[in-house]
């Protein structure tokens, strides 16, 4: 999070000449360095958005593509027809409310226990001995290495009424009826939070493995309980870690369409099938695409401030 | 010195293979639709390489050919469906002249698909079934006792039976424009109706049985009801078919049987046609024409246990397939079968509103 005081003027020896020419367009290295992944967000990022933002504006209609062009030209006048008649159609209907609100409460419940898991996950990571450590971050990110949706198929083979848990329970008489699990919300907790564990612990072993020892040891020096120490010295410390995994936990979870469509029962409305059925069933592409941009304005927006208001105070405390 | 030429030869032959347009077809059908052999046997006979994908809800192929430029040549919409995406001018006519197995083709089917193209320009029947009840024989009469006669939309739609099987799982397709006339057609209502009241009638009928619902889903449903995960579902007929087969594979105990609701039942056609941006229209023609020639059809026939419509294969089909009426219906059954009616964009939002609301209460 912190950035350096002042930029390093290193001579590369073959980039004397180079910036000889940047310089004299009025382009310094740096200038190119930021340019790359600005180009990259303008045309993977901006560009999309703006194209959903015109869909939005549109009209459905059955034709190919299935919306209404927003402006023609005719005889030399420039038409311009905006229809913001999809917005006000999520208003009228409470169903697009109640998908916003059940997607955070599916995210933000997975979110948290991806924390309680995965918090003391990345602790013993951290402070196992360094030839270790590196195994048990290979087992975290190991998973990644077969495709996400086979392990989320492979859940539907544990959590099924013939599966592997039920059959485990039958056995051992701890059951006598098999659980339904697959399709409940509980299943879809189970996916999102096995999905997104990795996020979680990743973000906070990087801040976790900065945490000086020293400062433990003064903790124990003055009197502390290991548990006083814990919740005095190493939490506060690693708030930004938390933070910064519980965003990248937060924020796909809300969107998730492929784990709640697989393991989550008819009843998990999330806003992920919403969009399909808007996209797919009723063919409106305009009200689909006013769905999804009205969740960045409500949900990314509210999140990018408090990360800003995040990091100033941060920038103001050291 | 041969054998090297032999090679160099094979090696131009595949770099032709590559680069010349023609050698290629992209076909985008519906899942467990096709005979193992099928497109081996195609590659065979013309030397074109069959690119393969497939999809399980008709709403995720008209999204493509709405979008246009899908990159398929040969698709396989259901005859509703198709209607819509003709009006919208996402298929191009076919070229009769390239097609010369139509001959081979029932004349009152097609006739009966008509109704969604005129004159069958743009398409041809690939194989047509019926929406009815897939159930496990013996799971089924445990909880409703040996008498219980399985013939009616009763077994899903009358909550206290259905109450007494969702124990053992009752799933229905996620196809709003399948379920939701099923229903109405219990209530005794005109199945093909687009009144709101009437279709509200069927969403009713369908929440109050919602409890009682394992999962909506199109195509999960032929391996549990194959497996013994779930006992009952509203299914298309060749699918509850590959169940009853893959379960007597298994041979697990679970027996699978199909059942057209004396009430009557969705009859439908799925239909190959071009999109009209297809990149190799004349390869798509080949691949329809040999799809229709009766010893190929009737082989897709033996394997997904659906109905064709190509009257010259009919003495190459199984006698156990082409004797069963749930695949080929009696002539009572056919008279209380109905087709789907193409629905507006209001019906639509209408009829899709309904079925999120029955599965989820919103």
């Amino acid at each position: 999070m912190s950035s350096p005081a002042t930029p390093r003027k290193t001579k590369l020896p073959f980039g004397s000449f180079l910036e000889r020419i940047l310089s004299k367009l009025g382009l310094r290295g740096r200038t190119l360095v930021i340019a790359i992944p600005t180009l990259w967000l303008f045309v993977f990022f901006l560009v999309p958005f703006l194209v959903v933002a015109k869909i939005s504006l549109s009209e459905a209609m059955i034709a190919r593509p299935p919306y209404s062009s927003i402006w023609n030209w005719d005889d030399g006048v420039l038409n311009l027809t905006l229809n913001f008649g999809n917005y006000l159609f999520l208003l009228e209907d409470t169903l697009y409310f109640a998908a916003y609100m059940e997607s955070v409460k599916i995210a933000f419940v997975s979110t948290v226990f991806a924390l309680l898991i995965g918090f003391p996950m990345a602790y013993t990571i951290a402070r196992s001995p360094d030839s270790r450590r590196n195994i048990l971050l290979m087992l975290v990110i190991l998973p990644f290495w077969t495709s996400f949706l086979l392990r989320v198929y492979a859940w539907i083979g544990f959590l099924k009424t013939n599966g592997l848990i039920n059959a485990f329970l039958l056995a051992t008489g701890i059951i006598d009826e098999p659980l339904i699990m697959l399709q409940t919300d509980f299943a879809v907790y189970v996916g999102i939070v096995y999905t997104y564990l990795p996020f979680m612990i990743l973000p906070l072993y990087a801040n976790l493995v900065k945490l000086d020892d020293a400062l433990l040891e003064a903790a124990s020096d003055l009197g502390a309980k290991p548990a006083m120490t814990f919740l005095t010295v190493t939490l506060p410390l690693a708030v930004p870690g938390i933070i910064a995994g519980s965003m990248l936990v937060f924020i796909p979870a809300i969107g998730e369409f492929v784990i709640p469509a697989l393991l989550g029962g008819p009843d998990t409305l999330m806003i992920g099938s919403v969009l399909w059925n808007e996209f797919f069933s009723n063919r409106d592409w305009p009200v689909a695409s006013a769905v999804a941009l009205v969740m960045l304005a409500v949900l990314v927006v509210p999140i990018m401030i408090l990360r800003k208001a995040q990091a100033a105070s941060e920038g103001a405390s050291q | 010195m041969k054998y090297l030429f032999a090679i160099s030869t094979v090696a131009i032959a595949a770099a032709g293979a590559v680069t010349a347009q023609d050698q290629v077809v992209n076909i985008y059908n519906w899942s467990d639709y096709i005979a193992d052999d099928t497109i081996e046997k195609f590659q065979e006979q013309t030397g074109i390489t069959v690119v393969y994908d497939v999809y399980d809800s008709n709403e995720v192929l008209e999204a493509k050919m709405l979008t246009g430029s899908s990159g398929y040549d040969v698709v396989v919409p259901t005859g509703s469906f198709l209607q819509r995406q003709i009006g919208a001018g996402a298929y191009q006519p076919l070229d009769r002249a390239a097609l010369p197995n139509l001959v081979n083709m029932d004349p009152d089917l097609m006739a009966a698909a008509a109704a969604y193209d005129a004159e069958n320009e743009h398409a041809t029947i690939y194989m047509w079934g019926t929406t009815g009840i897939g159930y496990n024989i013996g799971a089924v009469a445990e909880r409703l006792g040996e008498d219980y006669e399985v013939d009616s939309w009763a077994l899903i739609f009358d909550p206290e039976i259905a109450a007494k099987l969702a124990d053992c799982g009752i799933t229905m397709l996620d196809a709003p424009t399948e379920m939701l006339p099923a229903a109405m057609n219990y209530l005794g209502l005109d199945p093909q109706s687009i009144e709101p009241a009437d279709l509200e009638a069927g969403a009713e009928l369908l929440t109050q049985v919602r409890p009682h619902i394992r999962y909506y889903n199109s195509s999960q449903y032929i391996n549990d009801l194959a497996n013994g995960d779930i006992c009952v579902s509203v299914g298309w007929s060749g699918d509850v078919f590959q169940a009853q087969a893959r379960a007597s594979e298994v041979d697990a105990g679970v027996e699978i049987g199909y059942v057209i609701p004396n009430e009557g039942a969705l009859q439908w056609f799925d239909m190959l046609a071009i999109p009209v941006d297809a990149p190799n229209a004349d390869n798509a023609h080949q691949f329809i024409n040999f799809i229709m020639d009766a010893q190929i059809t009737a082989d897709i026939t033996n394997y997904v246990w659906y109905a064709n419509a190509n009257l010259a294969s009919m003495p190459l089909v199984d006698e156990e397939i082409t004797s069963d009426p749930g695949i080929f219906p009696t002539e009572a059954a056919k008279e209380n079968l109905w087709s789907s009616p193409v629905y507006n964009a209001r019906t639509d939002r209408l009829i899709t509103r309904l079925w999120t609301t029955v599965k989820t209460g919103q």
